[in-house]
């Protein structure tokens, strides 16, 4: 009995390690896509993220410096996504494409030195009292600053997009940016603005990867969580709180597929790192559905360039 | 000052030759600056470092391109390209993206290997074989494909995200065969399958150095430049992609274009799975594709959908695969040099359309408010 309750609260621990780079992606691009630019460049963030984290925590040894390097990294790829489908109005789905692919190049390009190195990384920080709770204490409270960091996010960014004045100019561009701009919104700067910032949060999960969660640099060690982050934030609505819900929930997955293996099933370990990708299908096409889709609202201007010219 | 962006009125017709040229010629610009700066971080002075940029640039291009082996090697990894390329640009024209080719691919090689090894081994006759292993890779290329149709058709989920899921799926499939059930008990502990038998192996050409697959995805692209541009199915398809309320009043069903365009995409990749199974390969294994899919995403696009366009840009990429593979023999260059290529070209091609498309002027801010 006893256990038993100790697998299932390491099995919880593991769920909110493997749940938190997620969870960095998936709220940064819920910053992007709710100001109307859809990134699908993620996994290219979170690479770049997770590189250039790792290389000024080798050089420098500070932690600090490490994040901040990550999050410009992201904002400058964010930048350049920006600059083409905000200004030269390309298509989003192709220049998300192409970010990936720089993302991807430039790390391992940049990486190619820093495998095998040893760099400094984020230390588990039990947080006094709480994390001496029964069950919830080990679960939730003894991780590093990264993880705290991700569940001061989520409360955050949902007061910000829903209560605050700034949080409300974002969903007007995202929404209608043809009556945001009426009424003196630059719609352009604002786009900008969160593709910038989303793609610094997403650089962040990345850099939990490299600093926090493995704990070193291998080429293209997100394997896909990007492309995962964009599924979930079509299934968390562009909620930041369902984003938590969805992580955790994959994350699960991953956690509980690592306990198999290690428990010494007799399936496939290829077969069960299938799962968190057929889940993502699944999870796809139950949320997907014209119903659900008008109930909950996508961004109405999502995917779509916005032009002073050429109004629809 | 602020920058006033007007569409133009017609793009001229040279813009469609010019643009993808420039965007390549800018990108291996870009890229020799990069080149330059990890040479010089990696311990040579400027002036050495340029000088080695240069030589790694006459490495990538003598080979590929100005010698007959190095031709031949083009060739070879044209095929596979050029599979996927034009089965992509059949959902492309719909502006349906498909963008797991790469997983395609993989189900396509699987099916072919199911077949070559498990299903017809007795068969002995080469050209039965060929015909039925090809099938093979075609039927599971489509019904990989048929997943995102059915789904984008009956319940309008978005395919870019499945059909990427799906390649990971498919990826970790073939893995799950190599290294388990179908792993060769006399391949030294390689993950990969035994080989297939002779009858199974396509004819070759050039004494035996290319596959006669490159005449194959010829003629293909020969006949889908037919489809496209003679048959009602082309005509159909396209102005299903350009305005889907057009193509109802039309009479269209979209839905049933959306599953046979994903189909016919998807079984058309298959298809070069099973070719380069039985091209080159002869045996399945772990990661055989250096991201065949998605340089053939960027295929499509340089070639804008045409399919003898695809032809030629998938030599042109082929023998940059072929280049880059010896920058990392010969100056330990990663892999991911080509990757960064191949964004920038991506980047650099749309940048281009963008500013050929509009007219951008920088004005005072008084006279826009007029």
């Amino acid at each position: 009995m006893n256990i038993d309750s100790s697998l299932i609260t390491t099995t919880l621990q593991a769920t909110v390690r493997a749940g938190t780079p997620l969870l960095f992606a998936v709220l940064g691009d819920i910053f992007t896509e709710r100001s109307g630019v859809m990134n699908l460049g993620l996994e290219g963030l979170m690479l770049v993220g997770a590189i250039s984290g790792f290389a000024v925590s080798y050089s420098t040894g500070n932690l600090f410096l490490a994040v901040i390097a990550a999050m410009i990294a992201g904002a400058v790829l964010g930048l350049v996504h920006a600059f083409f489908t905000v200004t030269l109005r390309i298509n989003q789905v192709v220049s998300g494409l192409a970010i990936t692919m720089l993302g991807t190049g430039i790390s391992g390009l940049w990486g190619k030195g820093y495998i095998g190195v040893v760099a400094e990384q984020f230390k588990t920080l039990e947080i006094p009292f709480l994390s001496k709770i029964p069950f919830i204490g080990p679960v939730l409270f003894s991780h590093d600053v990264l993880v705290y960091l991700s569940y001061l996010l989520v409360p955050l960014m949902w007061f910000y997009i829903y209560r605050t004045k700034p949080g409300m100019i974002l969903r007007a561009v995202g929404e209608s940016p043809e009556a945001a701009d009426a009424r003196g919104i630059n719609v352009f700067m604002i786009r900008y603005l969160y593709t910038m910032l989303g793609g610094a949060i997403t650089a962040l999960g990345g850099a939990y990867l490299s600093l926090a969660y493995t704990s070193m640099w291998i080429e293209n060690m997100t394997a896909g969580r990007g492309w995962i982050g964009i599924a979930l934030v079509l299934f968390a609505t562009w909620d930041p709180v369902k984003a938590m819900f969805g992580a955790y929930l994959f994350g699960g997955v991953t956690a509980l597929g690592l306990r198999m293996q290690a428990a010494g099933t007799t399936i496939s370990s290829h077969i069960l790192m299938m799962f968190p990708y057929i889940l993502t299908v699944a999870v796809l096409f139950f949320t997907s559905t014209e119903k659900i889709k008008l109930k909950v609202g996508a961004p109405a201007a999502l995917g779509v360039p916005y032009s002073r010219e050429e109004k629809t | 000052m602020k920058i006033k962006i007007e569409k133009r009125e017609g793009t001229p017709f040279y813009m469609n030759i010019l643009v993808p040229a420039a965007s390549i010629i800018f990108s291996l610009f870009v890229m020799g600056i990069i080149l330059l700066i990890f040479f010089q971080r990696s311990g040579m002075g400027w002036g050495e470092a340029f000088s080695e940029t240069l030589s790694a640039y006459r490495e990538m291009f003598s080979w590929p391109f100005g010698n007959i082996y190095g031709i031949y090697q083009t060739l070879l990894k044209m095929v596979p390209l050029a599979f996927v390329g034009l089965g992509l640009s059949f959902a492309y024209r719909m502006k349906i993206w498909n963008i797991g080719g790469e997983g395609q691919l993989y189900m396509g090689a699987f099916a072919a290997t199911w077949g070559a090894l498990f299903l017809f081994n007795g068969i002995e006759n080469k050209f039965i074989m060929i015909t039925l292993v090809l099938l093979m890779g075609a039927a599971v290329g489509a019904l990989w494909a048929a997943i995102p149709a059915f789904m984008k058709a009956f319940a309008k989920t978005d395919e870019i995200v499945v059909t990427l899921m799906l390649n990971y799926v498919a990826i970790f499939w073939v893995d799950y065969l190599v290294y388990g059930p179908w792993k060769d008990p006399k391949g030294y502990n390689f993950p990969l399958t035994a080989e297939y038998p002779e009858s199974a192996q396509l004819p070759t050409m050039f004494n035996g150095e290319v596959h006669i697959g490159i005449i194959m995805v010829i003629i293909l692209a020969v006949i889908l430049q037919y489809v496209y541009s003679r048959t009602s199915w082309g005509f159909n398809s396209s102005i299903a992609g350009d305005n889907q309320k057009a193509a109802k009043y039309a009479g269209i069903n979209i839905g049933f274009y959306t599953i046979v365009a994903l189909l016919v995409s998807g079984a058309i990749a298959g298809m070069g799975g099973a070719v380069q199974m039985m091209g080159i390969q002869h045996r399945l294994q772990h990661g055989f594709s250096p991201g065949y899919g998605y340089t053939a995403i960027i295929i499509a696009w340089l070639a804008k959908l045409n399919p003898v366009a695809i032809l030629l840009v998938s030599f042109l990429f082929g023998g940059l695969l072929v280049g880059n593979e010896q920058l990392q023999m010969f100056y330990r260059l990663p892999l991911a040099l080509i990757y960064i290529f191949q964004g920038l070209v991506l980047f650099s091609l749309l940048g281009g359309e963008a500013i050929f498309n509009y007219r951008i002027s920088f004005v005072k801010e008084r006279a826009v408010e007029e």
